[in-house]
């Protein structure tokens, strides 16, 4: 089985190319079903590589397949080569299983679309560049993958491109994440330079060849993680995603694109660890956002914003988890998320749906009555969200702040603030939607409950978001036990599971779960008012929460801005006049002077012979000035 | 029978001229277009052989070819290629039948042109396999001709300007380069390249000059900063072909005489001179995104765009280890695939709109869905997206430019971010946003022809993109040893001049 790892990566291909071909003959459903069945026969590889590897002793479950020689200079070796082991199977499980059921949802919401098989082509290519990162074994190969990913979310941010507002969208997220690759490209060129490897077995045995610099390479690695994850400071192009088709949405945020961040860090723990001061500002970073952007959800009224913030606040948590040194507990919560995320964009984008794309959920309002099954499955991704037990949230985001409390208490209080600012706006998500009374009539009027084919996914998904949290119990972890060979030589000691401590933790967490689903209970459906009153109350801050603290603003003032200004100069004044004008300045001189010389010659000849003889005195007179 | 008593280099060479001759006598317009194509054609499938009856593992030239021509003065008919320039005359038979394809429209003194067309590409072929520098010096010359008339006949509204800017800029290079190439024969007594390789080697004060020399004329042609300002007017006179022809293999004469002759004939000077070419390389990489980024008319973004690429290549050359220069010689083939690519692009774009500013445009994507398809391939090869030919010539070129200096990689590597910017900015202007200027309402998608070309620019692309190595594999021994040869005659050896005659 594991000699034929290469079809999880084939049979997108695949698809994306007979749609791309055939696709102008074929049915638009045809093309949704084509795609689809492409990542289900994917999901099959995934499961298959799963038994396979579960096969082996588990200190053996490591399998690298060669499929050719890439480029080799010198001692530069990159070859497109597969690493198959628990991690990156794991993530295959999600990337496979979790985009098969939005792409089928897909074929009802993209239907009447005027570009379905452009839709699906980008689509599987989506899917292709992120099994690619995930099965890469060595830097360069990722780096295909982590820019493919980039590239197919410009493309499906910016599919609706005669939106301008989607077109910029598009562009802004390949730029940032390209702020973010440039920190990769020196990482591996660093990497390269100190330890002569690029493959990651490789790279992890001889790990102390990088010591004397770990921190800045892994500072840079750290800049392409900000990137692709949306963390602090790189976050900007996510809420903008959203310009994209919901399912786009579902697929950047649950599946592929946000999560490859983590997986690198995971991927490259044992680099991550040589550096305590890289592993401390990871943490930081991402607790930092987990908070900020937990603070903006908070204030957005667009239901896929609050969406997209809730997104950055969770790779936050992931990210907090990996820099405490909780690698499996990170990858947990990746898994789980991605369950009760896609189901909450795919949610969204049914209400929207049946809303004719209207996502203020000021306008929005009982929608429960009229549509029920979306209304259940939402609620239980946001209990997912929010960390309510027994949903699979509660048990992935705990084990984090489990870990986090063992390394510093002061991340964990704020991990903790955010915990209730999360139960706090996943609620509010949820009742004012679909609680309470309509707030338009006319919109609730038209509202109606999607198709089949959307329902289907949502309730496969809302599985996974009920009982996926299970796959990690504490103590008896199913996920910890099958990563554990992968971080085995590499402990740090936050991972270590506690005594009583950690039940009196869980039920601590449980409390401020349910104290934040109370408050927003009680602000949206017991005293109306209370939103307001809170929000003038918090004066500026409110302002500043509002207009997502002003960092958009601060990155045009910043660098954007002089930037395009200093091109404009170079352009219109430096190039043209300055260095131009020297070099038709000089060619002037030259031909006034050849003027009185060439009365009888005329145009280039002239020109020929005179720079022939000038150069001829010059480099002539230099000789005798040598010798 | 023996591959060796085929005089293949000079079939290569010669079958172009031939065939620009007999355009001159051939009689009605169709004949000619198609004669035209079918020597270029020819021309390629033959540069094909070079390719596949090449001996890989072999650092040395091949398919040697060596005659004395004027033996008075000691100048000989010498060809032959190396892993450092087969792919260079690979690129410019591979782009012969597609710049003929493209002229297929052209009404005003088509014979002229494609006589004009034929001729350069026979001279650029020439410029890369001679060994012999007065040979090398003719065909340098040569090329300058038909690209003038090129310019200045077909060209734009300020094509005379732009013409003999373009001539007497690159002829100041030349002329300090001939004389250089003189003085050279006053110290070895020979014009044969090889002979010249295993000389005793020049005191550190005259390689400085002589490199002065040669490194400037190649500046110029690069063309590296701050001696750019030609190319960007000419380019955007020239008629689109033109811009391919120079963008695609002209160009490259700059960058191919810095590897062929900078490097192992001055050894101890190159070493001398990175800091200077690296920081020129460095400065246009980033200078020439910022300014492209400002273009108002299409093609001077490409022509800018274009700068800051081959930045990058001279980047990996001066950085004088295998990664670097192999990435930059892999790089100077993707260049001319990739910003060839762009002008095609952007010339068949004028052909309908018979416009070109940026502003011109918006939201094409929804009326020239072929178009865009080509135009966002081509565009990522450019951006250097990994998976497509240009990041893999780029990320040899910054991994070897790490090892040299790790500040000009960390500076060059900003290049990354900008050149995405800018040709994203130019997606998004011209493709994408709504299609509000009804003039473009009416443009018609590519035909047949234009999606040959395109398609099979998008073949090379994805070719180098995926299996870089079967390049690799030819060009890597002729540069390790380069970079061998370099190294160990980098140390500046003391000697008197040899008496002539």
């Amino acid at each position: 089985m594991l000699n034929y790892a290469w079809l999880i990566l084939l049979f997108p291909l695949l698809g994306l190319l007979t749609n791309l071909i055939l696709g102008r003959w074929l049915h638009d459903e045809l093309i949704g079903w084509i795609a689809s069945t492409a990542v289900f026969l994917s999901f099959l590889v995934a499961v298959g590589l799963f038994f396979a590897l579960r096969s082996l002793p588990a200190d053996g479950r490591q399998y690298q397949l060669l499929l050719w020689h890439w480029m080799r200079v010198d001692l530069f070796r990159a070859d497109v080569k597969l690493l198959i082991d628990p991690l990156s199977v794991v993530m295959g499980l999600v990337v496979t299983g979790i985009g098969f059921l939005i792409h089928v949802y897909a074929i009802g919401y993209m239907k009447g679309d005027q570009r379905v098989q452009r839709f699906f082509v980008f689509m599987n290519f989506f899917i292709l560049a992120m099994l690619t990162l995930v099965f890469a074994n060595n830097f360069i190969l990722l780096y295909v993958g982590w820019e493919g990913v980039g590239l197919a979310s410009y493309l499906l941010i910016g599919f609706w491109f005669e939106k301008p507002s989607a077109a910029e969208a598009g562009k802004k997220a390949f730029l940032v994440n390209r702020v973010g690759d440039f920190g990769m490209a020196l990482a591996i060129m660093w990497i390269f330079k100190l330890s002569g490897r690029v493959e990651f077995l490789d790279i992890a045995k001889n790990v102390q060849a990088l010591a004397p610099e770990a921190t800045a390479i892994t500072l840079l690695l750290l800049l392409a993680v900000t990137g692709k994850s949306a963390q602090i400071p790189l976050y900007i192009w996510l809420p903008d995603a959203m310009e994209g088709p919901t399912p786009v949405s579902a697929l950047i945020h649950a599946a592929t694109m946000v999560t490859a961040g983590v997986y690198l860090i995971a991927r490259t723990a044992a680099i991550f660890l040589l550096s305590p001061f890289t592993m401390t500002l990871v943490a930081t970073i991402g607790v930092v956002t987990a908070f900020f952007a937990a603070t903006m959800a908070m204030a957005q009224v667009d239901l896929k914003r609050i969406l997209a913030y809730s997104t950055i606040s969770q790779i936050g948590y992931m990210i907090l988890g990996v820099g405490v040194g909780a690698f499996s507990a990170g990858i947990f919560h990746l898994v789980t998320h991605a369950f009760f995320k896609a189901l909450l964009f795919l949610g969204a984008g049914a209400v929207m749906h049946a809303f004719h794309g209207e996502l203020d959920i000021r306008k929005m309002g009982g929608l429960r009555h009229k549509m029920p099954q979306t209304f259940w499955t939402f609620a239980i991704a946001a209990a997912a969200l929010a960390g309510l037990p027994p949903f699979a949230g509660f048990f992935s985001k705990d084990e984090i702040l489990w870990s986090v409390w063992l390394h510093s208490p002061w991340m964990w209080a704020l991990g903790l603030l955010t915990a209730f600012m999360t139960a706090y706006y996943s609620t509010r998500a949820v009742v004012v939607p679909f609680m309470g009374k309509p707030r338009d009539k006319h919109l609730y009027e038209h509202a109606h409950e999607v198709s089949a084919v959307m329902t289907v996914p949502l309730w496969l998904l809302a599985i996974g978001a009920a009982f996926s949290g299970l796959l990690g119990l504490p103590h008896i972890s199913l996920i910890g036990h099958w990563l554990a060979p992968v971080f085995a030589s590499l402990h740090m000691g936050g991972e270590a599971a506690g005594g009583s401590l950690e039940w009196i933790f869980m039920g601590l967490s449980t409390l401020v779960v349910l104290a934040g689903i109370g408050t927003a209970y009680y602000a949206y459906m017991v005293n109306t008012a209370f939103p307001q009153q809170f929000r003038r109350s918090l004066g500026f801050i409110d302002n500043l929460v509002q207009h997502k603290w002003y960092v958009d603003e601060l990155y045009m003032a910043v660098i954007v801005h002089p930037l395009w200004d200093l091109g404009g100069w170079f352009a219109d004044v430096f190039d043209r006049k300055v260095i131009d004008g020297a070099v038709n300045g000089l060619a002037w001189v030259t031909g006034e002077i050849g003027g009185g010389v060439r009365k009888l010659q005329t145009g280039l000849v002239g020109w020929y012979a005179f720079s022939l003889f000038l150069g001829a005195v010059l480099l002539l007179g230099y000789f005798m000035l040598i010798w | 029978m023996s591959l060796n008593a085929i005089p293949l280099l000079s079939i290569i060479m010669f079958l172009p001229l031939l065939g620009a001759l007999v355009v001159l006598i051939l009689p009605g317009e169709e004949n000619q277009k198609w004669w035209s194509l079918l020597v270029t054609t020819l021309t390629f499938l033959l540069s094909l052989a070079l390719f596949f009856y090449w001996k890989n593992g072999e650092a040395g030239f091949q398919f040697v070819e060596r005659y004395a021509w004027i033996p008075q003065l000691g100048i000989d008919y010498h060809l032959g290629v190396d892993g450092i320039s087969l792919f260079l005359v690979l690129l410019t038979t591979f782009l012969g039948p597609l710049t003929i394809l493209f002229s297929w429209d052209i009404k005003d003194r088509l014979k002229t042109y494609l006589f004009l067309m034929l001729l350069q590409e026979a001279g650029v072929i020439g410029v890369f396999i001679s060994l012999d520098m007065v040979l090398f010096y003719l065909f340098w010359e040569l090329t300058l001709i038909p690209m003038y008339f090129l310019i200045g006949l077909w060209g734009g509204p300020r094509r005379v300007y732009a013409a003999v800017k373009f001539f007497i800029y690159t002829m100041l290079g030349s002329t300090l380069m001939i004389i250089a190439i003189l003085a050279l024969r006053y110290f070895y007594g020979s014009f044969d390249f090889v002979d010249l390789l295993h000389g005793k080697g020049l005191p550190a004060t005259a390689q400085l000059a002589f490199f002065g020399a040669f490194a400037l004329a190649f500046a110029i042609k690069v063309p590296l900063f701050p001696f750019h300002t030609w190319l960007p007017d000419a380019h955007v006179q020239a008629p689109t072909a033109g811009s391919v022809v120079l963008a695609g293999v002209l160009l490259k004469m700059g960058t191919y005489g810095l590897v062929r002759f900078c490097l192992p004939l001055f050894p101890a000077a190159t070493k001398q001179m990175v800091p200077v070419m690296m920081t020129l390389a460095i400065i246009g990489i980033l200078y020439a995104a910022l300014v492209a980024l400002r273009q108002k008319d299409l093609k001077g973004l490409v022509a800018y765009s274009s700068i800051a690429h081959l930045g990058f290549v001279v980047l990996g050359i001066f950085a004088l280890n295998p990664s670097g220069i192999s990435g930059a010689v892999l790089q100077m083939v993707n260049h001319g695939v990739s910003t060839g690519g762009l002008f095609f692009l952007v010339g068949m774009l004028y052909h309908r709109a018979h416009r070109r500013m940026v502003a011109d445009f918006g939201g094409l994507w929804k009326q020239l869905p072929v178009f865009g398809a080509f135009f966002l391939v081509i565009m990522l090869s450019s951006i250097g997206l990994p998976g497509l030919n240009g990041f893999v010539g780029e990320f040899n070129i910054l991994i070897g430019a790490f090892k040299a200096s790790k500040i000009a990689a960390f500076i060059a590597t900003i290049g990354i971010i900008f050149a995405a910017w800018y040709l994203l900015y130019a997606f998004r202007q011209v493709m994408e946003g709504p299609l509000d200027k009804p003039e473009n309402k009416l443009l018609p998608d590519l035909n047949a022809r234009e999606i040959i070309i395109l398609a099979s620019l998008v073949a090379v692309i994805l070719l180098i993109g995926l299996f870089p190595n079967i390049f690799f594999a030819k060009i890597n021994p002729s540069v390790l040893e380069l970079v061998h040869f370099v190294k160990i005659h980098a140390a500046p050896v003391l000697i008197t001049p040899l008496p002539t005659q």
